[in-house]
């Protein structure tokens, strides 16, 4: 309905499909943009966006290329990356699997509950076999389907001569359906299907929450190396340029490089002078002047003049696919990371194994015959069974990550809110993070006047200082004036014609210590002052910090003095002119003297730190690498969340005890009550859910944890 | 009695119809994009071009 209409198609094979990934689209109306605007693109047939994952499936004719697309969607107003096949197929898979598992229990444990209520209140004779036998046709299929996860679980486990808290559920699933099944061949009073697909549906909701939780935002770490140039115009030695695909380059070509191009390779610069976008590898905002002799990296945009760049290293040697490599690595030790559901069950299983062949033996011993220590047996697993302990910890951190949600930050994974919670160091990235990342103009000393020029002349560059001029003097509601003859000249600024007089937008005649531009208009001339603001709330947050007891620290990879001065404001300790594999090794020492850092940070230059962290959270703003390498992402101007994350997370971890806690007592409670006979495997299946619901009652207590603003 | 064996399959095709549109529901990607079709209804089709 909303999809642009399909036109007739005249030849199937001259369309092909690329998908882009358009971080920019925020609201209904972006989609309504892209999607039309697309399709009326000549070549174009139909766009589709996919909003969740902010994506574009584009069909298109073969005659567009990837980049005449993506120039495309820039002429709409959207930054977009040709993005690889889907990289979330894999997690996506297992969500999936576990959805249907669950909806094929659900099915079954409402058909058979149906059937053995009627059971209970005391139907006899042919029905109630008859009733039996459908139960056992309905249950078969469900739990041979529904049971796969766990019994897939407990045989890799136990092939590799471990156990954990899939094979008691295993056993028991199967025991109690193969009893059920014999006695509804021998025409016998009991059957435990009910029970045993009551369990399953169960564990399987524990399981779904937890997958979707974890799946929640995982977006695939080629969205890292998407942003390297994916081909670059090769110069040959007969002066043509052809363009090779990046994985094709070798040491030594000479590329020429376009305005506004992405570098496909490291290389040397070899003629030209260029106005360099760093913010990729430095995080830092203001562009870089290279020259003859320069050496520039992959993933580093070129704003203006074309240049000429000679390979010095391509595909996995470049400066950017090895920070990719340090991401990896980094976050493999973190991976290794044992969650406390799977640190209980190591204890747990054991045990319950142990007791349930305790009471079969016992009961044979004591001479009850097979069936009936059989019975007994299957009814202490199922009491046991660590229901209340599988839902303990994903139902706490499903409702506090929705808690969190509403109060702008996004925790993507489970085992994140665990980690959260036992920082004990945070360290923070500058720019980007602690300030706003965008530079803001100081236009006070303007008159009305020269404000609309500034921004008449601001808004037709792509250059980062323009663009925050733009975005400053908008804000103040001010319009352009009318201009004509405007050109930008690389690396000196951009000039027009204000009817008669010259006006430009031009580097500083005098450096100054600052960042800042010069406004001339005539003879006239102003100097407009940047700043990189510091966010609202910063001072505040780090007081909440550090009355949670954490200790705060800068590392930047900026300038000493730029770094200083923030930490001095802040009154918290700053390191500068880090790299990225100093800033790895800042915290690798943290680790060793035994705290517990968290790192919050947005450039790339920060993702391997924030993937070996013990926690780590990244701004929205940052770029996709570091969002993807990052525990929990927030969104928007305030830095209050990080405070709110370490305190929900705590109280999150203290409501997952107290669930623990619970579940323990319930079993020592009703572990003897089933070893001495007492409970059948129905009434166990019952104490068992309602174990649950008081797990999942407690959980919901966490709901207001995020009101209260950090003390 | 007679009754039953008309309810019980009546009960258990109604689960299965249901079963069965909630699998052709995933496998079509009705859940892929549920905060683009919370933001869809939101545009305006007057805007669509000609």
């Amino acid at each position: 309905m909303n999809a642009p209409a399909i036109l007739a198609i005249p030849d199937e094979s001259a369309f092909i499909d690329t998908r882009f990934t358009v971080p920019g689209m925020r609201c209904a109306g972006c989609i309504a943009k892209i999607e039309w605007g697309l399709a009326e693109v000549e070549g174009i047939e139909a766009a589709r966006v996919n909003f969740s994952a902010k994506r574009v499936a584009v069909r298109h004719s073969r005659l567009l290329d990837e980049q005449a697309l993506v120039g495309a969607l820039r002429q709409l107003g959207f930054e977009a990356q040709t993005a690889a096949d889907n990289p979330l197929a894999q997690d996506d898979r297992e969500t999936k699997m576990l959805l249907r598992a669950l909806a094929v229990a659900g099915f079954g444990m409402m058909n058979i509950m149906l059937l053995s209520v009627s059971i209970w209140s005391g139907l006899g004779g042919v029905t109630r076999e008859l009733f039996h036998w459908l139960s056992a046709l309905i249950a078969l299929p469900v739990v041979a389907y529904a049971g796969r996860p766990f019994f897939a679980s407990a045989l890799m486990a136990l092939r590799y001569g471990r156990t954990n808290m899939d094979v008691p559920i295993s056993i028991g699933v199967i025991l109690a359906t193969g009893l059920s099944l014999y006695e509804t061949v021998t025409g016998g009073e009991h059957a435990y299907f009910d029970g045993a697909v009551m369990l399953l549906f169960f564990l399987l909701a524990g399981r779904a929450l937890d997958a979707t939780m974890r799946n929640r935002t995982r977006a695939g770490i080629g969205a890292l190396l998407g942003r390297m140039g994916r081909s670059a115009g090769v110069i040959q030695p007969d002066g043509t340029i052809v363009r090779i695909e990046a994985d094709r380059l070798e040491p030594g070509m000479v590329m020429l490089v376009a305005a506004g191009e992405a570098l496909a390779a490291d290389g040397i610069i070899e003629q030209g002078r260029g106005t360099i976008d760093n913010a990729m590898l430095t995080g830092e905002s203001v562009p870089e002047q290279a020259g003859a002799g320069d050496t520039i990296y992959a993933g580093a945009i070129n704003l203006l003049d074309p240049i000429h760049v000679r390979v010095t290293a391509v595909a996995d040697d470049t400066a950017l696919a090895g920070i990719a490599r340090l991401m990896d690595e980094a976050g493999q030790s973190r991976s290794r990371y044992v969650r406390i559901a799977d640190r209980a069950s190591r204890l747990y299983a054991p045990v319950v194994h142990s007791l349930a062949a305790l009471a079969f033996v016992g009961w044979m011993i004591a001479g009850a015959g097979w069936h009936q220590s059989l019975v007994i047996a299957i009814a202490v697993l199922i009491i046991t069974c660590p229901c209340a302990m599988g839902l303990a910890v994903p139902a706490a951190q499903v409702v506090a990550s929705g808690a969190l949600i509403r109060n702008g930050l996004l925790v993507k994974d489970g085992s994140a809110l665990e980690r959260l919670a036992e920082v004990d160091t945070v360290l923070f990235d500058k720019t980007g993070t602690l300030t706003l990342g965008e530079l803001r103009a100081d236009v006070g000393g303007l008159d009305e006047e020269a404000r609309r020029i500034a921004l008449a002349l601001a808004q037709q560059s792509r250059h980062p200082l323009s663009v925050g001029l733009t975005k400053t003097l908008t804000a103040l509601r001010i319009a352009p004036i009318e201009l004509s003859d405007v050109r930008e000249t690389g690396g000196s600024g951009i000039a027009g014609r204000w009817g008669e007089v010259d006006v430009a937008l031009e580097r500083p005649a005098v450096p100054t210590a600052k960042t800042s531009v010069a406004l001339r208009v005539g003879q006239t001339s102003w100097t407009i002052a940047f700043h990189d603001q510091l966010r609202f709330d910063a001072i505040a947050t780090l007081a909440s910090l550090q009355s949670l007891g954490l200790r705060p620290a800068i590392v930047s990879g900026d300038d000493p003095a730029a770094v200083g001065e923030v930490a001095q404001e802040l009154g918290i300790e700053g390191t500068g002119a880090m790299k990225p594999a100093e800033k790895l090794a800042a915290l690798e020492d943290l680790k060793r003297a035994g705290n517990r850092p968290l790192m919050v940070g947005d450039g790339l230059n920060d993702g391997p730190a924030l993937a070996a962290a013990h926690a780590s959270i990244a701004p929205g703003t940052a770029s996709d690498a570091s969002r993807q390498a990052a525990d929990a992402v927030f969104i928007g101007e305030s830095l209050m969340p990080v405070a709110l994350a370490i305190q929900v997370a705590r109280r999150t971890m203290a409501i997952v005890r107290q669930n623990f806690g619970f579940a323990v007592g319930y079993n020592i409670l009703a572990v003897p009550l089933a070893i001495s006979g007492l409970v059948t495997p129905l009434i166990a299946a019952v104490a068992m859910s309602l174990s649950s619901l008081v797990v999942v009652g407690n959980s919901l207590r966490l709901a207001s944890a995020a009101k209260a603003p950090p003390a | 009695m007679n009754v039953l064996a008309f309810l019980i399959p009546i009960a258990l095709g109604m689960g299965a119809a249901g079963l069965a549109f909630f699998f052709w529901a995933m496998r079509d990607g009705q859940f892929e994009d549920l905060d683009g079709a919370a933001n869809r209804v939101l545009i305006d089709e007057e805007e669509e071009p000609d």
